[in-house]
């Protein structure tokens, strides 16, 4: 794999896109991402996705009766525990 | 005041501490739960809190469970795609942690540590379901198929922007088991790569690796339209 960012192929800065991302560097300042519109577009969805995520994703609020169970199977745990 | 009468009630300052009513919650059966143990956690409110809940209280216990029951619902639920289902392994998720929680030593964050326990509790689910892709380990397995040069060298349709909730849900939900668990750890619920790698045991760089293939994937299902030709 070349080392020279700037002349690197779409396989090779692709392979490297786990790390990079992960890494939170500004990404559009990477020379291949400069120069190549495919990269460029993959990136671009790629961010759109997780900031979909980020945005659509909230969490639930569960049901009452969850609670309600788990403090029934406390109990019953508690009282088999102290009979044993 | 019994807790059965309030269970998310915040505990107020003159809660009464455990027992002190009779026969509702005696402390926990918890290995060595008699001397307070470590309560690490980065949130003094909380480390608070978790020290109590050690120590067999039972509203802090109850407390414990308002604060994250709605992440742990969450990641239940988007998991198996099941109300009931995640409804159960929910329950049995803080179950475990009422078992195991004076086994806690605060070598990870609270909340890294409860998200292991529960992504367990899924994760056996999914296995007695017979599902492929079921074990930590087999969720960290990499997909032959799979790989982050997969894009390049195609035609290849690119995103137009704006997601639908609806079509990015079932997207995830079409994810394979080890893809899903990532994504949800890191893109939703925003765990760091260093603590994925702490629930899932496997290395930070094969967290990156597997949420860049997620992500790849649901690219390709949600993509929309062509693209141009790599160079």
């Amino acid at each position: 794999m070349k080392d020279d960012p700037s002349t690197m192929s779409c396989a090779e800065f692709q392979a490297q896109l786990p790390d990079l991302i992960g890494s939170g560097k500004n990404m559009a300042d990477h020379p291949h991402i400069q120069s190549c519109e495919l990269c460029r577009t993959l990136l671009a969805d790629l961010e759109t996705i997780a900031e979909a995520a980020r945005q659509l994703f909230t969490n639930v609020e569960p049901p009452d009766e969850i609670w309600e169970h788990i403090e029934t199977a406390i109990k019953n745990e508690e009282t088999s525990f102290r009979h044993s | 005041m019994r807790m059965s009468q309030t269970p998310f009630q915040t505990p107020q300052p003159d809660s009464p501490p455990p027992g002190r009513d009779g026969e509702a919650f005696a402390p926990p059966p918890v290995a060595g739960s008699a001397p307070p143990t470590f309560a690490a956690s980065s949130d003094p409110v909380e480390a608070g809190i978790l020290a109590r809940a050690q120590a067999g209280d039972h509203f802090a216990f109850a407390e414990l469970y308002s604060r994250h029951k709605r992440r742990i619902y969450s990641l239940c639920l988007r998991m198996v795609g099941n109300v009931a289902e995640a409804e159960d392994l929910t329950q049995e998720a803080f179950l475990q942690l009422h078992r195991k929680i004076g086994t806690f030593r605060g070598d990870s964050a609270f909340s890294t540590w409860l998200h292991r326990l529960a992504i367990n509790v899924v994760l056996m689910q999914l296995r007695k379901k017979g599902l492929s892709l079921i074990s930590l380990d087999e969720a960290m397995e990499p997909v032959p198929d799979e790989g982050p040069g997969r894009s390049f060298g195609a035609l290849d349709p690119t995103l137009t922007g704006a997601i639908d909730r609806m079509a990015l849900e079932s997207a995830v939900g079409a994810l394979p088991p080890g893809y899903r668990l990532i994504f949800i750890l890191h893109d939703v619920e925003g765990f760091e790569h260093n603590e994925i790698a702490a629930m899932l045991d496997c290395s930070i760089g094969n967290s990156k690796s597997q949420l860049h293939k997620a992500r790849l994937k649901l690219r390709d299902v949600l993509r929309l339209h062509p693209n141009r030709e790599a160079r």
